[in-house]
């Protein structure tokens, strides 16, 4: 078991006026590790576009709670962001760049979680939610083993 | 988030302040369609000095507002993001498409000049 430093757990109904509560309070808590300016706001863009598809897809029958948990380890952010909702038959399809379901969006919501950070992997499945799983190191820093 | 829209002819100068996102968005493209027309003004010029915060969201507003602009036959031009955001245009690729302007004046000039 890799030390814990930190952990935030946070559950937030499915609307809109949460995301900006959401990304405030991870970029904050991200904050206690060496994270450039530069990357707390990537950070921002990643937990927006993570809690945004939960809301917009996930729940966009009924709203349902959206799951955040931040955990810091020597070196390295974990951040994982769930949903109950729909879930998705083809997570590939879902990640490649612009894919959208929608003319006023332009499908890069993936594209910048995979870009601003180090390592994702999503879990979907219809009917039992998704589950995106993410980890960031501070630009230059290894994660301690 | 709160948007100011002026009228300069056959433009409109709009000026957003604070975080454009799904919740936002959609305040965003209300007041910004409701300003333009075919018969009225055409051109957008959007001001994103006070712009802190954008996300694909947000960006997929501003070109839903670029597709209304082009079927008027007008043009949109942005101006001056903040680095965070400009980070964030950029990887989007929306400067391909749309102009960049230094200041206000300069864009206005480039929307009536052309």
């Amino acid at each position: 078991m890799e030390k814990i430093c930190n952990q935030l757990k946070l559950e937030l109904l499915s609307k809109p006026e949460n995301i900006g509560l959401a990304r405030l309070t991870v970029a904050s808590f991200a904050a206690q590790l060496d994270f450039t300016l530069n990357e707390i706001e990537e950070l921002r863009v990643v937990v927006s576009e993570a809690v945004s598809n939960a809301v917009l897809h996930g729940y966009a029958q009924k709203e349902g709670m959206v799951r955040i948990e931040a955990t810091l380890y020597p070196g390295k952010l974990e951040l994982v962001v769930e949903d109950q909702g729909v879930g998705m038959e083809d997570v590939d399809q879902a990640r490649e760049p612009a894919y959208t379901t929608s003319p006023e969006r332009m499908g890069l919501g993936f594209t910048f979680i995979e870009s601003f950070m180090d390592r994702v992997e999503i879990q979907s499945q219809p009917g039992q939610g998704t589950r995106v799983w993410m980890e960031k190191s501070p630009e230059g820093k290894e994660p301690e083993v | 988030m709160t948007v100011e829209v002026t009228e300069h002819g056959s433009s409109i100068v709009v000026e957003i302040s604070g975080e454009l996102d799904l919740f936002t968005a959609p305040a965003f493209r209300e007041r910004v369609d409701r300003a333009l027309s075919a018969d009225g003004p055409r051109n957008l010029v959007l001001e994103l000095s006070q712009l802190s915060f954008v996300d694909s969201s947000g960006l997929g507003a501003i070109l839903g507002r670029y597709k209304v602009v082009t079927q008027l036959g007008g043009r949109m031009i942005l101006v001056c993001p903040q680095p965070q955001v400009q980070r964030i245009f950029a990887l989007s690729g929306l400067f391909k498409i749309m102009d960049p302007a230094q200041n206000v004046d300069q864009a206005l000039q480039m929307v009536q000049g052309g």
